[in-house]
Formats: C-alpha cells, sequence, structure tokens
C-alpha cells in the first residue's frame, strides 16, 4: 500500500514537472505607478501563455537595484533579469561574465532579433563594441524642454529652439515676472545631451565603445561658452538654479516661478497631474553657433539586462518574455501609461495609426527628438565609474552657481576627476 | 592548610558565551576582516577579477581634496552636534527636575522624539524646511535670512545640525534626569546648607555626580553624530551642495553602494573605523580618568 502510495506520489511529481511553468524572476527600480504598470505587464504575460511565470521584484532606486543584483551575483543567486540604468551601464557591459547579451538570448532561443527593428536613438546605446545588443532598452526617456504657456503668452513670445533665441524670451520672460528657466538634471541635460545635440565627443575610444576609454572631454569650448552663458543666466535672473536634486527645479516650474523646465520627456505624465496651467513640450535647444543641424539625442532611463549563470530553459523564460516585451501592443501600452519612448519602429507607428499623436501631440516630442538623424557622436556613451562622475559634475555645477570657482577651473576638475575614475575602473575589469 | 578551589569543568563559561561570541564573530569581526581585505583590493563590483594593490587604496583616499574636506566636516559637525545637544539636554533636564507640578506632562513631551526615526526625522525637517511648502522656511525667511539649504553650504549645516540636535536631546535629557535624581537628596540638602548660590552647588556637587552619566552620554553621542545621522542626511542632504555636508559614513555609502567602487569604499570604512577607535581610547584614558563613580 505505502509503495504504492509512493510510486503515485513519485509519478505525479513527475508529471507535474512535466508541466511545470518555467518560473524567472526579474528585479527592477520602478515604483509608484511605474510599478503596477510593471506588475500589470508580468500579469498579462504570465497569463498568455503556461509555459513561462515572471515575477517582478521591486528592488528600491536604480542604484539599489544594481547593489541588490551585485551582491546577489556574488552570492551565485543573481536574477534573471535586472534593470540596470544608464549611468551604470558601463559597469555590467564591461565586466564579461556578469551579463549574456540579450541578441544572444534572442537568437539562440529561436527569435528573430533584427537590431534595426528599434527606433535609432536606443539602437546601440546598450550595444558593445561590435553593435551587438547587450541590453533591452527598457524605460527610455530623453530631456526635453517644458514651457508654461501662460508665461509665454504673457510675455508675448514663443517657446525658443535655440540658446540663441533663449537668450531674447528670457529678457521678456523676466520683464513679465518669471525666472525663464530651470533645469533637473545637469550632467545628463548639460554635459552628456549637450554633446549628443552638438555632435561633440565627449570620450576617448569611440566615446567608450570600442573599449575601455581613459579621457574624458568635456574640457572643450563649447560646453566651457555653454557654462559661461548659463552662470551668466543665473546672475541676470534668468536662471534658476534650486541645488541639485531634480524635484527642487521641477517644483518651482511646478509652482509657476519657472516658465520653463528641462526635464525628462517621462515626466509628461507626472507634471499633467501637478500643474494647473497649461504646459506645452519642445525640444532641448541647442546652439546654433556651435552645430546648425542640431541631431539626435541620448536617451535616459534604464535597460533590462540578462544575468549570466542560469539554464538555458530559464533563458528561454528571458527571451519568450522579451519578445512579449518588444511587440508593437505592449510597447504601446507602456508609452501611454508611463510616458517613457516605445523602443520599436513598429510600436511608434502603431501609436501613430491609433491616432494618439493627434490627441497628444505633446507625448511625440521625446520620440521625435530621438529619431532625428544621428550622426557620429550621438549613438552613446560607455564611461566606468560614470556615477562618481557625475557626483563630480554635481559638485561643481553647485560650487560654480554659488560663485566659488570658475567654468575653467570646473571643467579641468571635472576632466581630471574623470580620467581617474576611467583609468581605476579600467585596471578593475582587466 | 589553604585549600584551593579548583573549577574542573572549565568549557563549562566558554558555552555559556558562545552565542553571544558567535553573533559578535559574525556580525562584527566577519565583516570588519572583509573591509580590511578589500580595502587592499581593486576589485570589479561583480567579484569577476580583482587584484591586491598594497596601500593604493589608501593613498588614493589621502590625496583627495574630497575627502579630506569630508573628514574635517564630520569633526566639526559631530562637535557641533555632541557639546549641544548634550548642552541643551543638561539645562532641559536641570530644569525638569525642579518643576514641581505637572513634572511628567513636560518629561513626556521632551522625550517623545526619541521614538522618531532619523529618516523619519529627515523627511519631516525636509517638508518642514522646503522653499515651496514648508512653515519654517517662511518664518526664517520673514527674519530677511535667504535661508537656501539646496545651494549654500552654510544653510545646509545648519539646518543639519539642527535637526540632528533635536533628534538627540531626548536620549540625553532621559539619562540626565535618571543621573539628576539618583543624586541622594541628603547629599543636596547639605550643599544647600553650606552654599547659597544654586548655580556654584551645581558645578561643585550636582555635576561631579553627574559626570559618569555625561561621560556615558558623550559616548553615545559620538557614535550617534558619527553613524547614526546616516539616515538623515541621505533624507535630508545627501551631501548637498556639492557634496560640503557628506559626513565620512555617507560617503561610505556613496562609493561602495551608489558607486560600486568596493576598494576605494572598504579603505574609507577602515579608516572610519581606526579613527572610532581611536577617539574611544582617547575618551577612556584621559576622560574617564576624571570621573569618579
Amino acid at each position: 500500500m505505502f509503495k504504492k502510495t509512493l510510486a503515485a506520489a513519485a509519478l505525479s511529481t513527475l508529471s507535474l514537472q512535466g508541466f511545470a511553468a518555467t518560473e524567472i524572476e526579474w528585479w527592477h527600480a520602478m515604483g509608484g505607478a511605474l510599478g503596477e504598470t510593471v506588475n500589470a505587464m508580468a500579469e498579462e504575460f504570465n497569463a498568455s501563455q503556461n509555459d513561462y511565470q515572471i515575477t517582478p521584484v521591486f528592488k528600491g532606486s536604480y542604484e539599489e537595484t544594481m547593489t541588490a543584483g551585485i551582491s546577489a551575483f556574488r552570492a551565485g543567486e543573481a536574477p534573471h533579469i535586472i534593470q540596470i540604468f544608464d549611468a551604470g551601464a558601463a559597469t555590467i557591459i564591461n565586466a564579461r561574465g556578469a551579463a549574456v547579451a540579450v541578441q544572444d538570448v534572442m537568437s539562440d532561443a529561436g527569435y528573430n532579433f533584427d537590431i534595426n527593428d528599434y527606433i535609432s536613438g536606443v539602437r546601440y546605446f546598450y550595444a558593445d563594441e561590435n553593435g551587438k545588443m547587450v541590453g533591452m532598452p527598457f524605460n527610455s526617456s530623453t530631456p526635453v524642454l517644458y514651457y508654461n504657456k501662460e508665461a509665454l503668452a504673457a510675455a508675448g513670445v514663443q517657446p525658443p529652439a535655440t540658446w540663441e533665441e533663449f537668450e531674447d524670451v528670457a529678457q521678456a520672460l523676466k520683464d513679465a515676472g518669471y525666472i525663464a528657466l530651470s533645469q533637473s538634471h545637469t550632467p545628463w541635460i548639460f554635459f552628456e545631451n549637450f554633446h549628443s545635440r552638438h555632435n561633440l565627443q565627449l570620450a576617448d575610444a569611440d566615446n567608450g565603445f570600442s573599449g575601455l576609454p581613459e579621457k574624458v572631454m568635456y574640457d572643450n569650448d563649447a560646453l566651457a561658452a555653454h557654462l559661461t552663458a548659463v552662470k551668466e543666466w543665473k546672475d541676470n535672473g534668468y536662471y534658476g538654479y534650486y541645488g541639485r536634486a531634480w524635484g527642487d527645479n521641477q517644483a518651482a516650474f511646478e509652482q509657476g516661478e519657472v516658465a520653463m523646465w528641462l526635464g525628462s520627456s517621462g515626466s509628461f505624465g507626472g507634471l499633467k497631474q501637478s500643474t494647473d496651467f497649461d504646459f506645452g513640450t519642445t525640444y532641448l535647444p541647442y546652439w546654433e553657433s556651435v552645430y546648425e543641424d542640431a541631431g539626435s539625442t541620448f536617451i535616459g532611463g534604464a535597460a533590462l539586462f540578462t544575468m549570466a549563470g542560469h539554464s538555458d530553459e530559464e533563458y528561454e523564460a528571458v527571451a519568450a518574455f522579451f519578445d512579449y516585451l518588444t511587440l508593437p501592443e505592449t510597447q504601446y501600452f507602456w508609452h501611454r501609461e508611463t510616458g517613457y519612448v516605445p523602443i520599436t519602429n513598429a510600436a511608434y507607428e502603431l501609436a501613430k495609426d491609433d491616432g494618439y499623436y493627434d490627441l497628444n501631440p505633446d507625448a511625440e516630442v521625446g520620440i521625435k527628438q530621438l529619431s532625428l538623424p544621428g550622426a557620429e557622436w550621438t549613438k552613446g556613451y560607455r564611461m566606468g565609474f560614470y556615477v562618481q562622475t557625475r557626483e563630480v559634475i554635481y559638485n561643481e555645477m553647485d560650487r560654480l552657481m554659488a560663485g566659488d570657482t570658475t567654468v575653467k577651473k570646473a571643467l579641468r576638475t571635472i576632466e581630471k576627476e574623470g580620467n581617474a575614475n576611467l583609468k581605476r575602473f579600467a585596471r578593475t575589469v582587466q | 592548610m589553604a585549600k584551593k578551589v579548583q573549577f574542573a569543568h572549565t568549557w563549562v563559561p566558554y558555552v555559556f558565551i558562545a552565542p553571544q561570541l558567535l553573533i559578535i564573530g559574525v556580525f562584527f569581526f566577519w565583516p570588519a576582516l572583509q573591509a580590511l581585505y578589500l580595502s587592499f583590493m581593486l576589485e570589479d563590483p561583480w567579484g569577476l577579477s580583482s587584484t591586491f594593490v598594497w596601500f593604493e587604496n589608501y593613498q588614493t583616499l589621502f590625496t583627495s581634496a574630497d575627502y579630506l574636506s569630508t573628514t574635517l566636516f564630520t569633526l566639526g559637525y559631530s562637535f557641533a552636534v555632541v557639546v549641544l545637544s548634550l548642552g541643551i539636554a543638561l539645562i532641559l533636564a536641570v530644569k525638569a527636575n525642579a518643576v514641581l507640578h505637572g513634572q511628567k506632562t513636560y518629561r513626556l513631551l521632551l522625550t517623545w522624539v526619541y521614538a522618531v526615526a532619523p529618516a523619519v526625522a529627515g523627511i519631516t525637517a525636509y517638508f518642514l524646511f522646503n522653499r515651496h511648502i514648508g512653515v519654517f522656511y517662511d518664518a526664517i525667511v520673514s527674519t530677511g535670512w535667504l535661508f537656501a539649504p539646496e545651494t549654500s553650504t552654510f544653510d545646509a549645516t545648519v539646518l543639519l545640525i539642527l535637526v540632528s540636535v533635536w533628534k538627540q536631546i531626548p536620549v540625553n535629557f532621559v539619562f540626565f534626569l535618571a543621573g539628576l535624581q539618583s543624586i541622594p537628596v541628603t547629599v543636596r540638602e547639605a550643599a544647600q546648607m553650606d552654599c547659597e548660590s544654586p548655580t556654584r552647588r551645581f558645578w561643585t556637587i550636582t555635576f561631579p555626580l553627574l559626570a559618569p552619566t555625561a561621560f556615558f552620554l558623550m559616548v553615545i553621542n559620538i557614535t550617534y553624530a558619527f553613524f547614526d545621522t546616516f539616515g538623515l542626511i541621505d533624507t535630508l542632504t545627501q551631501g548637498r551642495p556639492a557634496g560640503s555636508t557628506s559626513t565620512m559614513v555617507y560617503k561610505v555609502y556613496q562609493d561602495g553602494f551608489l558607486g560600486a567602487d568596493l576598494g576605494l569604499s572598504s579603505a574609507q570604512s577602515v579608516v572610519l573605523m581606526i579613527l572610532v577607535m581611536a577617539l574611544v581610547m582617547v575618551q577612556f584614558r584621559f576622560v574617564e580618568r576624571r570621573i569618579h563613580y
């Protein structure tokens, strides 16, 4: 009797195993409403088939998620998918053996992977030196200009397309009682994207794409001129500097103290809720004198990386999930819910055909800017220990705005510390 | 003939202290040794490759101007927090001890802040001193002081010290009050007969009898200022502006947890460990000598 039961039990476990779904874990940094959208997508994927089961786990901020992933990897308990942010991309892509390229995961599982399906602005940002996509772009945004329509109407001006125009607009806004501009992420907007928009190189080794870079190229005339202008704007009352925190600068715009704000295309949904005035969105301004054909900007945000050390069945599940994630319908849903750009051309077409941008023209600005013609230096950048270099940029900007340093000195410090970070990082991965 | 007392089962005491030793070993010695080991390595965060670099991490640290200013800030800030929170708590305790009516209410009101976690205190202060919605911000600005902790080092430091001190006063208050109440009534009465001036009585009789409490609190407060204020800094300034309100502990977190530079961050923990050990040793060696229990 006992033997029989045992045999039956063994059989049933066997059969269960045969039908059991492969379970995979996805660590992410999407809190609040974004987290709910992530959960909704995971649930839909799980309900759409019986072979795979994905569990999203919220791990805190971008940095906390990366640190959690690092500790788990060192302990041999890495999740299958982890979300890593732009400044941390170098940390995982350069560590040979930490991640498996998403392109390989997809091809090995038999999916058709064509990098050209992805919109040009996101295509190579998380790719390796051979142009192979390592991280799957997930939440992608880009810096855009938001403007308070009432404020601009009161001053009788149009939103500026170039920084040259901005200087005229700013005086009119000042006369109307507004501070013209604030922005929320100095390194991202005034350093990295400044170089992309003006097609300027920002690090050696092809911005870090063809090898480990050793030199940051921020100490250049174009950036120096820009920062000098920004400091002048601040002294003239055109530019409001509320410290480095994202929210403090955004709040000044929301409160109607500042008329225009440079933020993320992903800020759109939040602004809709937090403002009680009509606002519009337009491209990130550029200096006509530096580069007339101002081009595409970089993306910000994060990508999904597949971590090494799992079984083939589990990678199949990961591939199936990525396949679901890149479906035009999924991307369109994500785009609508969050304001992040759709990452594939097909999803962008779907949104257009659906008439989404007729109703919400502002929602298209980010993706249009990312689809502007790219040039040599608009592909992306990859720098080691870049989180620390950004910290130096933030600190030097604080000092510059407080009048404790000069543009020349600040840029020199940024280059010196940035170079030291690059060299240190290069030695850790060799 | 003298009888020699011998315990045969010498292993028994070790069994009793074993759990405690295990806890100390796992949660203190092991991580400390790990930090020491990592501080000599240059390692990629994933642990895929590491090189032994001798004292290079320490060299990087000691030649960095940022680290020097962080160290100086930590010392100055800790000194201010310790002196102010001990001083104010002592005054409050002496006054509360002298109150006859509603003593319990006073004590409760002065103690409850103790239950507020540092991170919560930081968030609360952030809202109170926020330029758009802060009640205290408006009050400060109305005095003509253009308070801007986001961009001014001085304002940010003042804010941080203010909140840290506010948060620490209750602990000190409770201990000082208990210390005051343990002074025998006979001693106080005798002092009253000999000396008329309450100030003099305080400094010659009460304060020396409080000294053990004060010494204990000083050690606790230094530890607080060095380590426990992490939650406050993380929610209130995050080292802003220009990294000028980063303490040494916060910098360990920034470089190690945010920047994933394990070697440099470990070297900083080791420096911090040595510094705190030295401080405590100095205290026990020079301050405790003058205290009579």
